[in-house]
């Protein structure tokens, strides 16, 4: 409708509003974190217009704009989003302003954390926005480098090994990537070409899809992170800043998920098909590995990540199930698990400040001491354990109805790791909150703040709207979901592969459970 | 008079769990504020007063509704109502939907009455509590979730409520939560519960595939062609969530351990309301179970719960634990009526427990009150004397329990037993009729050793009444234990043929064999109330309980160990649980996967400082290097060539 | 003149780039290891003559004048350093010089 190209002003803004706070002298700190607030919240504001600018309806491409750019090699700018990336733009710009709130308490070296922060957002939201694979693999790294410097530069304790893990995991993943790429750039009989649109049309044989597919693979199941890539997550999480933590789980996980969502799945479906046992296999590990080990964690951090390993094994299950069901809730659960998440690293962090420790057992009682703090933390909790009524539920209950609709069987383990997750976070939530006050310096902490507290309300608004109301979200993912989902199972007939069965349709069939 | 259909239903229904909800809302958000705040000494009192108006207000509505049903047509009494869309993908739609019909309405009754006396209760009760306004809070949260549990007119919208009662019973279980034993037994509900979800969740995804719908309506009516295998594991599923919520074996061992939270929620959510919701969620979905052949199981699991529970019970010295085991006990007996199609005397059964165990469990909160929050037995006696209006209250509930007629219990336990027999169930019957005994056994000797006999105190303590507010609660309470069975008297007010057009109708034996079976009841409860007198209401009875000690020592001591069933699932299940995560993370993911990744880099940063060793940084022998490169390459071109 | 045919060329190119080799590995001296290097260029330059005028080609010829300018582009910078090294170390001897190593 608008001929301003809004998608690209919001992909470009935060960048700009970086080259800004550049000319700020960095001794005037108030300004620097007021001016990333002010950006970040003016980039939120444009996303609300596109929000309103689409279309629900459709599953095609929109807002699409296309530039040439370096012709000579097939090269363009093009940017466009459906369903499926519309939410995860959404999701970046609306906790881009928390993060930057949550980072208050920064005091070293402020202004070069902010314009990192900024670039960090232009990159993400480029990944989202890119449908021309160059384009796509440039704004990929670009993220990778103000994540790098965040946790090197402002992390805690082990920060120079986080950092170097995260970006040796990443980019040894993207790497991959990259072959898979250039395999792609050249292979097609025309002219080469990175538009992601053209090469939706190639087609190969089995073999050389499934090496593409494992190439694209590896670099996102790092980020995902599928078990057993997922080493990097606990360090880089523990060891980040609040900001740091929040933006890595709430926004640059979903880079890996959806990115298997949009390159992984529809350009190379039959190896998606034939992998897809393998992918699912994987996932449900994850869900119930990562609860187990987050059981044992003895830093609260620490059991967030691998609790997030779990909540994304969920998300990848529903991705590769192959029922429209699943995949309208693995879509839904991303933005599920970045507002949770995102809003229990931004407690985390709030007791961070006041104890300076993470360590479960140096908390106890706190219910006591911050209850407004411990009310806040046991209903963002409850929304990650998945209690209807609250967003974690809508997302779970249709990935499993539809793992259940195509994988009977799979569904139980898949399921019983929603148990997993009430006893490690319940678990967690009773050594932190409840009990006795043992330790004398919790008896005198403040309780959460008027910032903390304006941080955290767009985030539990959310959490209810989404459990209560779905249907907006849904509505916008279903035709995109729906697309996808007739890639990964419309793919030509392969003999032999297991399971992917048009299940949805004849929900009648046997239901020989248990 | 009939009202306009629909839409007035609708207001009612609704308004019902909007006005708890509403109040448990601005309690929880702005409770904790105004209770710091300076005038927050003087209103506090009045935060316990807003949500008991509110829950009176949905009783009222409740009330109406019930008026509204009973005045129309029976083919009429059901109502759907849509509120608002919630989880709707292709092929499964599941809205905030409430179905209105007598079954629900029965339940919205009972919530809302029994739950607005508690509420009442509670004010006095609390009074001294720190939080007191977030205790009304969550009081009202759960009074909403439970009443969106019995209105739901979809599984999924019921699983909501199933999960959001679970959320309340965890929070106010543990709302005393600087105690660890109260923390750990709002964990373990929690947990315990959660196993139980998981099955049903389970039953809902097979009955969702199977039946393709999850409106309980047309759930119930597709349940004959869903085939008798799905049916019987769907039954089993979502009677495995039951087991969890009411409390049965093999998962009712969180409900003994809920004692730790304050005795008005463990009236309201352990006693009347929350746990009869596996009883209500069965008998609603009595189509389903019907179609396969997992009655069977529910009727044996409630026979072996309630013995098992009254076993326990009948040695236990803590007077909430004893009202706990009772009420898994009694919960056990609601399952024996469903397992032989007599939902609704199941059903009324749930309501008459309903008041007489809500009774005596605001009865114990009361005696505990004066007594600064003594629970053991032993340390009791003569309290009917010093607190009289408890102890007559609470002695109205004791009969009902035991069966004496013409109590309210006498009905309805004869009616389950009743529909035993004429069902061919003997064994079902006999084991009923055992457990009968025992619960007349129990509760007489808990009754007989707290509020006859001598006066006994613990030392120190200035017993009083039950205040105003509490009594309050307790008077209507005790009037419905005496005369709740009328609901269901032969020929007069049937609760049975109301039911009938969702339950089915009952099928009780009539003449001679009616009433030998209630002469058996009477005869066992009476037994029961005179071995109990003989053993803890006599001089003697102090003797002749270490004889009878003497005979089986090591059955009584088993049972007062409650069976060593925790440990044995602390030994079976939490115990290797915990072993094998502590594997998980300790070698598989420290040293395996990660010591993997971390391995590889070793390796290489190894192998690297083996190779940097040949830069010497002579430069003659690099140039040595270089020319050996340069005549190799050349000499291998040569030979390619030739 | 005839008698002089390519071939001695080619063989003079050898014999240079030999010693050049032999030379620049068992001197010390770096700037004796300079000109011997300047020796194999030449060297080089002789072949690149010698192959242009066998074949009628001129590219040959025109790469000597690349080698020439690199050459002394290197003779530049090489003496240079060379220079400096001399200066701090009093010495020009390439064994001594071994700090650029792990």
């Amino acid at each position: 409708m608008t001929e301003l190209p809004i998608l690209d002003i919001t992909i470009f803004l935060p960048l700009l509003g970086a080259v800004v706070l550049g000319f700020v002298p960095r001794e005037r700190e108030a300004s620097l974190k007021w001016g990333a607030v002010g950006v970040t919240l003016a980039t939120f504001v444009l996303s609300l217009w596109i929000l309103l600018d689409f279309d629900p309806g459709s599953a095609a491409f929109q807002m699409v704009s296309e530039v040439s750019w370096i012709p000579e090699w097939g090269i363009s700018y093009i940017t466009g989003i459906d369903g499926i990336s519309l939410w995860m733009v959404m999701l970046t710009t609306f906790l881009m302003p928390l993060a930057v709130l949550a980072s208050w308490s920064i005091t070293t070296r402020v202004k070069p954390y902010f314009v990192f922060l900024l670039v960090l957002e232009t990159g993400m939201i480029g990944v989202f926005c890119a449908l021309d694979l160059f384009l796509f693999y440039l704004f990929w790294e670009v993220t990778l480098i103000p994540m790098y410097f965040l946790i090197g530069m402002w992390g805690y304790g082990r920060r120079i090994y986080a950092a170097m893990k995260f970006f040796l995991f990443t980019l040894a993943g993207s790497l991959l990537m990259l072959v898979a790429i250039l395999f792609l750039y050249f292979a097609p009989g025309g002219d080469p070409t990175f538009d992601y649109r053209e090469l939706l049309g190639t087609s190969f044989a089995l073999d050389v899809q499934r090496l593409l597919f494992l190439g694209f693979f590896a670099s996102f199941a790092v980020k995902v992170p599928l078990v057993p890539l997922h080493t990097w997550l606990p360090d880089a999480h523990t060891e980040a800043p609040t900001a740091g933590s929040v933006v890595l789980a709430a926004v640059m996980l979903k880079m890996g998920a959806y990115g298997l969502l949009r390159f992984a799945i529809p350009l190379f479906p039959d190896a998606a098909r034939n992998l897809a046992p393998l992918v699912i296999a994987l996932s449900i590990v994850g869900i119930v590995y990562g609860a187990a080990v987050a059981m044992m964690q003895k830093d609260l951090k620490r059991l967030i990540a691998y609790s997030s390993v779990a909540h994304l094994g969920f998300v990848t299950l529903g991705i590769f199930v192959g029922s429209a069901t699943a995949m309208n809730g693995g879509i839904l659960q991303m933005v599920n698990h970045g507002l949770s998440t995102g809003a229990l690293f931004m407690l985390v962090g709030a007791l961070y400040e006041r104890r300076h420790t993470r360590l479960i057992a140096d908390f106890g009682g706190l219910s006591a001491t911050v209850p407004v703090l411990s009310g806040l933390f046991l209903f963002v909790a409850l929304s990650s354990i998945g209690l209807p009524g609250l967003n974690g539920f809508v997302g779970e209950f249709l990935i499993l109805l539809g793992t259940f609709l195509v994988y009977e069987w799979w569904v139980v383990p898949a399921a019983f790791g929603i148990v997993l997750a009430a006893v490690y976070l319940l678990w967690a939530y009773q050594r932190v909150f409840h009990g006795p006050v043992t330790i004398e310096e919790n008896h005198s902490l403040r309780d959460l703040g008027p910032r903390e507290l304006v941080m955290l309300a767009p985030v539990l608004v959310l959490i209810v709207a989404i459990g209560v109301y779905p249907k907006p979200f849904l509505d916008r993912i279903g035709p995109s979901a729906e697309k996808v989902t007739h890639q990964l199972r419309e793919s030509s007939v392969l003999p032999g592969t297991p399971g992917v069965a048009d299940a949805d349709a004849d929900a009648a069939g046997e239901g020989e459970a248990p | 008079m009939e009202l306009i259909p629909g839409n007035d239903v609708k207001t009612l229904a609704t308004s019902a769990i909007y006005f708890p909800l509403i109040t448990a809302f601005l309690l929880l958000v702005l409770g904790g504020r105004l209770e710091s705040s300076p005038i927050g000494k003087r209103v506090r009192g009045w935060t316990g007063w807003l949500a008991s108006l509110a829950m009176v207000r949905a009783f009222a509505s409740a009330v109406i509704l019930f008026m509204e049903i009973v005045g129309r047509p029976e083919h009429r009494r059901t109502v759907s109502i849509h509120l608002f869309d919630w989880i709707e993908v292709p092929g499964l739609a599941a809205g905030f939907d409430l179905l209105i019909d007598p079954l629900s309405v029965v339940m919205l009754l009972v919530v809302t009455g029994v739950g607005a006396l508690i509420h009442i209760y509670s004010i006095g009760y609390m009074r001294g509590d720190d939080r007191f306004a977030r205790f009304f809070g969550y009081l009202n949260l759960f009074a909403a979730a439970m009443l969106v549990l019995v209105l739901a007119d979809n599984l999924l919208l019921l699983y909501l409520g199933w999960e959001g009662v679970g959320l309340c019973s965890y929070l106010l279980i543990g709302f005393w939560f600087d105690r660890p034993s109260a923390a750990n037994a709002a964990k373990k509900a929690f947990i315990v519960n959660r196993i139980g979800d998981f099955a049903f969740l389970l039953g809902i995804f097979l009955l969702a595939s199977a039946a393709g719908s999850l409106t309980l309506g047309q759930v119930n009516a597709s349940a004959g062609a869903l085939g008798a295998g799905v049916a019987t594991t769907v039954s089993l599923l979502l009677f495995a969530g039951a087991t969890g919520k009411s409390a049965q074996i093999p998962l009712y061992v969180w409900l003994p351990d809920a004692m730790e939270g304050p005795t008005p929620v463990s009236a309201l959510i352990h006693a009347a309301t929350m746990v009869t919701a596996g009883v209500y969620m069965v008998a609603r979905l009595s189509p389903v179970f019907e179609a396969g052949d997992a009655l069977i199981v529910v009727g044996w699991i409630g026979a072996l719960t309630a013995l098992w529970a009254a076993v326990i019970a009948a040695t236990e010295y803590d007077i909430k634990k004893v009202l706990a085991y009772s009420t898994v006990s009694q919960l056990g007996y609601m399952f024996i009526a469903h397992g032989v199609h007599a939902y609704s005397a199941g059903v009324f059964h749930l309501v008459t427990h309903a008041f007489f165990k809500a009774l005596m469990f605001l009865g114990a909160g009361a005696v505990m009150h004066a007594l600064a929050g003594e629970t053991d037995m032993r340390k009791m006696g003569g309290l009917r004397k010093v607190m009289p209006v408890t102890g007559w209250t609470f002695m109205a509930g004791w009969l009902a329990i035991c069966g004496v007629i013409p109590f309210a219990g006498f009905f309805s336990k004869d009616a389950i037993l009743a529909s035993a027999w004429e069902q061919g169930r003997y064994d079902l019957w006999a084991i009923g009729v055992v457990t009968a005994l025992l619960t007349a056994f129990y509760m007489s000797r808990m009754y007989f050793r707290v509020f006859e006999g001598r006066v006994k105190l613990p030392e120190g303590v200035h017993v009083h009444d039950a205040p105003p507010t509490m009594a309050v609660a307790l008077v209507p309470l005790a009037g419905l234990a005496i005369v709740g069975g009328a609901i269901n008297l032969p020929g007069l007010l049937t609760l049975e043929h109301f039911l009938e057009p969702v339950l089915g109708a009952a099928h009780v034996p009539e003449g001679l064999v009616a009433w030998v079976l209630g002469g058996v009841a009477l005869f066992v409860a009476a037994t029961g109330i005179l071995v109990a007198r003989a053993l803890y209401g006599s001089r003697a009875g102090s003797v002749r309980r270490r004889t009878l000690y003497a005979r089986a020592p090591w059955l009584v001591d088993a049972a007062r160990n409650k069976f060593y069933v925790d440990e044995l699932y602390g030994r079976t299940i939490v115990g290797p649980g915990k072993r094998v995560a502590a594997f998980a993370t300790d070698v598989v993911d420290a040293r395996l996967v990660d010591g993997f990744i971390v391995g590889t880099g070793r390796t290489v940063a190894t192998v690297a400082e083996r190779f940097r060793r040949f830069q010497t940084g002579y430069v003659r022998s690099y140039a040595a290097v270089f020319l050996f490169g340069v005549v190799l390459i050349l000499s291998v071109l040569v030979v390619r060539v030739s | 003149m005839n008698s002089v045919g390519p071939g001695y060329y080619l063989v003079l190119a050898t014999l240079m780039f030999t010693v050049g080799v032999v030379g620049a590995l068992v001197r010390r001296n770096a700037i004796v290891i300079f000109m011997f290097i300047e020796l194999m260029l030449n060297a080089v330059n002789l072949a690149f003559v010698t192959f242009a005028r066998m074949h009628g080609e001129i590219v040959g010829q025109v790469l000597v004048f690349f080698v020439l300018v690199v050459a002394a582009a290197e003779v530049v910078v090489g003496l240079a350093i060379i220079l400096v090294i001399f200066r701090h170390r009093a010495s020009a001897n390439v064994d001594e010089m071994n700090l650029l190593k792990w």
